[in-house]
């Protein structure tokens, strides 16, 4: 439960950073929180020579203001979201989700950017913003792309970001007063991964969002169409699943469909 | 080797350490501080919580040279806290450890939820205790010991 050994660089500017990973590509890591990538070292499952930590960077702490949606840093840890220090274009969404993420002491270090890169199928992050329809802002030396979530997540453990790129946030639409949102995360005990997690949003856009289903968090596109137009939304889970899980065990497919059911009787709800 | 410099319970500490070292194990074997207990190294069971600059941490899961320049607190800084005196004398009474490998992390975590949260609810404690692992009491002890520190830290009218 050692790491191999490594370097260590903590460049002092979002640039620097990006310049050395530019230059060490295939033998570095970025490191932020930590929270994953600790204990991956540990097992010697993602060996690196060269550990680059990113977690001081002012610039991946940035809050933004763009009038109908804010920009949020990679760097704002889920304490910052659960403590209301980082604002919440969700309308209440993001905050339960960080007070729902590990324990404390993970969630004072653990970043937003951290978890999204880290890609774990399970994982809370990349399920909320796809719901909320997330654009994440990469970068890498001298250039910069925008990214969707839904092609950002590609599979387990596995985003669409290129060598040397860093997440230096996301943009993210704020939601009307009006709109609803759910999050129903089933796990075995608090502060674990969940078994299955639904999220939905439902306002002048709808999305129904299941993780933990098959290898990232996925919309449920029938669903979601049903719900938006006031159809049978429900009834549409089923087969939704159907196209999500590789190969559906009973208990689980269940547990899924009882998890959305909650999150759409709960935007429905009075 | 990289040298550091940090704060270490008030005291500033210089050190070689090799970038993989980890905050429990520097705490533990460059500092003789070994009130920070290891358990899993992988963040599961809270036995090395430890403050680095006021926010609970996993000592496990940070690399000593990540703490360049901070305030970290171990149990052995909190000697003189109040907030953790009251809390250790109800772990004391309520018989909140057994072999006290768990101890130092269940004080860690107890300690951040009052100053948080002075008046938790039963199940507000056990939510925050969920992160730590005791194998030896069955945690309601600990459970009833927080709840009793919390009493008494009310001012009373
Ligand atoms: C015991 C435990 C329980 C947990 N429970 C949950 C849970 O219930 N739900 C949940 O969602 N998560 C959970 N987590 C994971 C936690 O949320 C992590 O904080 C998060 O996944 C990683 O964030 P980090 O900042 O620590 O990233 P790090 O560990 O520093 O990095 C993770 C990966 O992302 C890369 N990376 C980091 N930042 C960037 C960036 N800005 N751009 C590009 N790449 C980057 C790193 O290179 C690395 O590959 C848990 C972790 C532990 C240890
Ligand atoms: S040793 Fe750090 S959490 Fe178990
Ligand atoms: S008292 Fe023994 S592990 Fe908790």
């Amino acid at each position: 439960m050692k790491p191999s050994p490594f370097d260590y660089a903590r460049p002092a500017s979002l640039d620097l950073a990006l310049a050395t990973m530019a230059e060490h590509a295939d033998s570095a890591s970025l490191i932020a929180g930590g929270q994953s990538l600790v204990p991956l070292l540990n097992l010697r499952m993602a060996p690196s020579e060269l550990i680059v930590d990113i977690s001081r960077l002012l610039e991946l702490r940035e809050i933004r203001d763009l009038g109908d949606r804010v920009f949020l840093g990679a760097g704002l840890t889920h304490a910052m979201f659960e403590d209301g220090v980082a604002p919440d274009p969700g309308n209440g969404l993001m905050r339960k989700t960080a007070e729902n993420i590990a324990y404390r002491a993970i969630r004072c270090h653990g970043t937003i950017g951290g978890s999204v890169a880290m890609a774990d199928p399970a994982a809370d992050w990349p399920a909320v913003l796809l719901a909320l329809g997330a654009v994440a802002i990469l970068r890498s030396e001298g250039a910069e792309r925008r990214v969707t979530m839904n092609d950002l997540l590609v599979g387990t453990y596995e985003t669409s970001l290129h060598q040397g790129e860093i997440i230096v946030g996301f943009e993210i639409a704020k939601l009307p007063p009006t709109a609803r949102t759910s999050y129903i995360k089933f796990n075995k005990k608090v502060g674990a991964f969940a078994t299955s997690l639904a999220v939905a949003v439902h306002g002048e856009t709808t999305r129904v969002v299941i993780a933990g289903a098959g290898s990232r968090a996925r919309i449920l596109r029938k669903t979601s169409e049903a719900l938006a137009t006031g159809a049978d939304a429900i009834a549409c889970i089923g087969g939704d699943l159907d196209e999500i899980m590789s190969e559906p065990d009973a208990y689980l497919r269940q547990l899924h469909v009882t998890t959305i059911t909650r999150a759409i009787g709960e935007v429905l709800g009075a | 080797m990289t040298r550091i410099s940090l704060h270490v319970n008030g005291t500033a500490v210089e050190r070689d350490v090799e970038p993989r070292t980890s905050l429990a194990d520097f705490l533990r074997e460059s500092c003789a501080l070994t009130a920070t207990h290891l358990g899993c190294e992988h963040g599961a069971c809270g036995a090395c919580t430890v403050l680095v600059d006021g926010m609970i941490a996993r000592s496990c899961l940070k690399f000593a040279v990540m703490c360049e320049g901070r305030e970290v607190v171990t149990l052995e800084g909190l000697a003189d806290d109040a907030l953790s005196d009251t809390i250790k004398q109800a772990f004391h009474e309520s018989h909140a450890l057994q072999c006290g490998f768990c101890t130092p992390g269940m004080l860690m975590a107890a300690r951040d939820l009052l100053s948080r949260n002075p008046i938790p609810s039963e199940d507000q404690v056990r939510a925050a205790l969920a992160g730590h692992i005791c194998r030896c009491t069955g945690y309601s002890g600990i459970v009833h010991a927080i709840i009793l520190a919390s009493r008494r830290l009310i001012p009373v009218e």
